[in-house]
């Protein structure tokens, strides 16, 4: 085992939170000083570094629990606010998937379609406080003669809703660009023909994953900040790939490690958890999501330093290539090129667009900054770490 | 030039009047049609674009309410809902003008609403629905 000059434990790294000793500093803050006193000095000095997402995470839904009627209903199917939820689960359980579209939504009939209201939307309007209208059928049993309810449920009547997230917070995700020759629609935004634009969706050298790259501190029990409340990581994310390929420095070039997440969504926010409209696609939620990274030694002061200079990703066409599983790169551009509002492709200049809110991530590593420094927020010791 | 899109609403007592005429005789302006229909109780609406100087075409507009005309200014803008914006940028794809541009470093989405030719592309390309279309109206015609 590596001998690190700098060893902190979550028991010592907690005590100083409590005592209100504990610095704490946003990844973007810890790149300068990283930069000018070296990784093992500045892991003698910073316990926790703060990081932050914001960005449509379409793999994210809520199990909702409606409690019981009188006489009782096993429900089959349900729906909220006409949102069909899957009922698949026990009597009175069901589970809203962000991108399930209203019943009546015209879809892509009239294309690009609006989709305008949509799973994303009920679990924003359910934190808004509003009343969302359910509705549930059923075959009807002896235990649970019921065949139909109709009722108006706020998140404070409701028995249980916990957000579950199967798929968060990518780590890297592809830069998209359309060679067609009609602008394209995509869950990557408005694609303009013959590479009029690229669209990049993460938040950098601000991203969760990217500042522990081989997750040496993420795994079950890592509490995290989650819709604006808090929440925990329970298990990797859907499509975890931490075989990707990486640079010297350990980061992935492509898409590769993946949350799983979970948290009461009763203490969460309609700020945070957003119901989002994309344009030809689908409905989904933004999801704001910040992961503390303790620094429990020089590697991991290290690793948080990362940069958008040293973060790459793939310049893929999704007017054609994509959805036909073609993974071809165009070229591979930084973070950094990305943020600057422009990209060369062939000699040529192509503007870039974000997808990624920059302004609520940073948001969201200052509120876990703040929460930690003022001893609100413990860090979570995960029972195991994600696979790598 | 100043011009403007407007709703004239004519009453059924002063729809038979010779008025609009009077918008060029009188106050230099000049014209163009873009609705007009009389109603079954003889109201009579009608929807022009307006062209003059800014001077001549608010006496213009005057004019016409004393004459009894409600005038209603039918031009839309782009207005930005700003607790929606998430700051996240999609719009910036789809803006012709760069109305909607990002500010570097902060990665802000800023609205310039005067760079604005109210295409509406923005409206349906931004996903939290942040962008409304919304008639303009001035104190003027009040």
């Amino acid at each position: 085992m590596k001998e690190h000059k700098i060893n902190k434990t979550y028991q010592e790294i907690n005590e100083k939170i409590r005592s209100g000793e504990v610095v704490v500093v946003t990844a973007e803050e810890m790149i300068d000083i990283v930069k000018d006193e070296g990784p093992v000095e500045a892991a003698r000095r910073v316990d926790v570094v703060t990081t932050g997402t914001f960005a449509p995470m379409c793999s994210s839904g809520a199990f909702i629990n409606f409690g019981h009627s009188v006489p009782g209903i096993k429900a089959s199917e349900v729906w909220l606010n006409n949102v069909p939820a899957y009922g698949g689960v026990a009597a009175v359980d069901c589970y809203l998937g962000a991108t399930q579209p209203c019943e009546d939504d015209p879809l892509n009939k009239v294309y690009p379609g609006e989709f305008n209201y949509g799973g994303g939307h009920v679990i924003q309007d359910l934190l808004a406080g509003k009343k969302i209208h359910l509705k549930a059928t059923a075959y009807g049993t002896t235990c649970y003669p019921n065949r139909m309810i109709e009722k108006k449920v706020t998140l404070e009547t409701l028995p249980s809703a916990t957000l579950c997230n199967p798929r968060n917070g990518y780590q890297n995700y592809n830069c998209a660009i359309n060679l067609n020759k009609k602008t394209v629609y995509t869950y990557m935004g408005a694609l303009k023909p013959r590479a009029g634009n690229a669209n990049y969706c993460s938040a950098g050298q601000l991203s969760p994953l990217f500042n522990d790259p081989y997750y040496k501190t993420i795994g079950l029990g890592t509490r995290i900040f989650l819709g604006g409340g808090t929440g925990y990581v329970t298990w990797h994310g859907t499509q975890h790939k931490p075989s990707a390929d990486r640079t010297e420095k350990g980061v992935p070039v492509t898409p590769a490690g993946t949350l799983f997440v979970m948290g009461d969504l009763k203490q969460m926010r309609p700020e945070w958890l957003v119901g989002v409209s994309i344009q030809g696609y689908g409905c989904s939620l933004a999801v704001g999501l910040g992961v503390p990274i303790p620094i429990l030694n020089e590697e991991m002061a290290q690793y948080t330093a990362v940069s958008d200079e040293d973060i790459f990703t793939q310049i893929i066409d999704y007017g054609h290539d994509y959805g036909n599983g073609i993974s071809k790169t165009y070229g591979q551009v930084s973070y950094a090129e990305l943020k600057s509002g422009s990209i060369k492709l062939n000699g040529e200049d192509v503007p870039t667009v974000p997808l990624s809110s920059m302004v609520k991530a940073r948001e969201i590593a200052d509120i876990l900054k703040k929460q930690i420094s003022e001893g609100t927020f413990l860090l979570g010791e995960p029972q195991f770490t994600l696979p790598v | 030039m100043y011009s403007k899109i407007l709703i004239l609403r004519f009453p059924g007592d002063v729809v038979h009047k010779p008025i609009v005429c009077s918008l060029v005789r009188d106050y230099d302006l000049t014209f163009n049609i873009l609705n007009a229909t009389v109603f079954p109780r003889k109201e009579g609406i009608l929807v022009l674009e307006l062209y003059g100087t800014r001077k001549n075409f608010r006496q213009g507009v005057s004019y016409l309410k004393e004459q009894g005309v409600h005038v209603k200014n039918a031009e839309q803008e782009i207005k930005r809902k700003e607790e929606k914006c998430t700051h996240c940028g999609a719009c910036t794809a789809v803006c012709p003008t760069g109305a909607l541009s990002i500010q570097r470093p902060e990665m802000i989405v800023n609205f310039d609403q005067k760079k604005c030719s109210v295409c509406e592309l923005c409206v349906p390309a931004c996903p939290t629905r942040a962008m409304k279309v919304r008639p303009t109206n001035y104190a003027f015609f009040e």
